[in-house]
């Protein structure tokens, strides 16, 4: 007796309703609505102070995320458990869209502040460069055929990425930086007035929740891959 | 049994012997050298900056890609006849391998220097600045040169058993680069207009602590990229 060939079984789970997905779409748009109307408009940058509930969160959850992929990395060298080298690919992934935000949102800040969409400053510098260092990471996943070949190697690039990060800003500091001051984790009193402190902060947790949600997506998606090629190696 | 550093020699001497009998590597990185030492000139306008205050950027941009060209060809080499189970079925620890790679890789990025340093001297009439400003330009490029060659040997570790290949060599190593290129440029150009060598001690830090972290890293690191 054989079964039908024609209707195969499912073979990875259906999607499921992503509550943490809703949740944390809900809660930036919250943070925006707040940021837009009901937090007072800065006197001397005007509306582009607004990048403050964008920019800086994107740039916190992309340093998060690249921290999680080095931990993952050290971890999965460790352990050899797939399962963190499914969370460094996950959250290298999702770093790598933040840091592109960080970078365009920076930018568009820079016009009307600095004057100029781009310049040689240290932060953006290394941020660039840690944009280079990951993407860096996603192509030589995808340049791997063997699996846990693929998982060493880029374990090993994301463990050498993260020792990288405080060398390349040491040496771009040098040029002397333009950059906006630490707002709120400087030693003194934060300098943003309490309505823009909240906003901030909001935008600080959205985000957060937002790379959380992303992460978990694409955690999921690597799973089911790995089950589907599993079954196909059969 | 040699020891973990007498079987590192002992790489490191049969890569040499390699490169010195059949000469390709070294004599295709040499002659991309000078071609690019005097590409160069023609992309700057000559009567608005000076030739040699274009020398040190040129000079450490060079030899980054020349060095590249080597260092990729130290685990191509092995690919044939599948050379490297040779190696790893050698009764040597893993780490003896990456360090007698990374040896005769040092050697060979050096030589390259010590062609392409006359050469951009010479092409961009660029000072020499004494004898302690030559010392001292001697001990950046041996540091910066021992960092290239750390990451680069590594990575191409790596690289070579990819799909993209050589591509990807200077697709990994470049951001690791960085830290290297700009502080040994911006002491080779301090040095070169004879400021007084403490002027490029926080530069020098800098790359000391670099070879430091990733010498270390890299040769812990490289048994896993070459597991079985």
């Amino acid at each position: 007796m054989r079964a039908s060939a024609a209707t195969p079984a499912p073979r990875v789970a259906p999607p499921t309703f992503d509550w943490l997905f809703i949740v944390a779409v809900l809660a930036v748009i919250a943070t925006f609505i707040r940021a837009i109307f009901f937090t007072p408009m800065d006197a001397l940058q005007g509306p582009a102070q607004k990048i403050y509930y964008v920019h800086p969160p994107s740039a916190w959850v992309a340093f998060l995320a690249f921290g999680i992929v080095a931990v993952a990395s050290i971890g999965y060298l460790w352990m050899k458990d797939v399962r963190l080298d499914r969370l460094a690919e996950s959250s290298a992934e999702v770093g790598v869209v933040f840091t592109t935000i960080t970078l365009i949102t920076g930018s568009l800040w820079g016009k009307p502040i600095w004057g100029t969409w781009w310049t040689w400053d240290a932060r953006l510098t290394s941020t660039l460069f840690l944009w280079f260092i990951y993407v860096g990471y996603l192509i030589l996943r995808g340049a791997v055929e063997d699996r846990a070949m693929r998982a060493r190697y880029s374990a090993v690039l994301g463990i050498l990425g993260s020792l990288l990060i405080p060398f390349i800003h040491l040496s771009v500091y040098l040029f002397r930086t333009l950059h906006p001051m630490p707002i709120i984790g400087k030693p003194s009193k934060p300098s943003l007035p309490n309505d823009m402190l909240i906003t901030f902060l909001m935008a600080f947790c959205s985000f957060t929740l937002l790379y959380l949600a992303l992460l978990r997506a694409r955690y999921r998606l690597a799973s089911d891959e790995a089950l589907l090629e599993a079954e196909d190696g059969r | 049994m040699p020891d973990a550093f007498g079987a590192a020699l002992l790489i490191a001497r049969k890569d040499l012997t390699i490169e010195f009998r059949t000469r390709t590597a070294f004599f295709s990185a040499v002659v991309f050298a000078l071609l690019a030492i005097v590409i160069f000139f023609f992309a700057w306008d000559p009567t608005a900056v000076a030739a040699s205050d274009l020398a040190p950027g040129v000079l450490w941009v060079i030899f980054t890609f020349a060095g590249l060209l080597g260092l990729h060809r130290s685990f191509g080499v092995e690919l044939e006849d599948r050379a490297l189970d040779g190696l790893l079925g050698a009764p040597i620890p893993r780490h003896a391998i990456y360090l007698g790679k990374a040896m005769a890789n040092l050697v060979f990025v050096l030589a390259i220097e010590v062609i392409a340093v006359p050469a951009v001297a010479l092409f961009y009439d660029m000072p020499l600045g004494g004898f302690a400003g030559a010392a001292a330009l001697a001990a950046v490029m041996i540091l910066a040169a021992i960092g290239l060659v750390a990451v680069g040997t590594l990575f191409a570790a790596m690289s070579v058993n990819t799909r993209l290949g050589e591509l990807l060599l200077p697709m990994l190593s470049l951001p690791f680069f960085v830290p290297i290129v700009v502080p040994a440029a911006q002491t080779t150009a301090r040095l070169l207009l004879g400021r007084p060598v403490i002027e490029s001690v926080g530069w020098l830090k800098i790359l000391l602590a670099f070879d430091l972290v990733f010498v270390a890293a890299c040769t812990l690191a490289f048994p896993y990229t070459i597991e079985d």
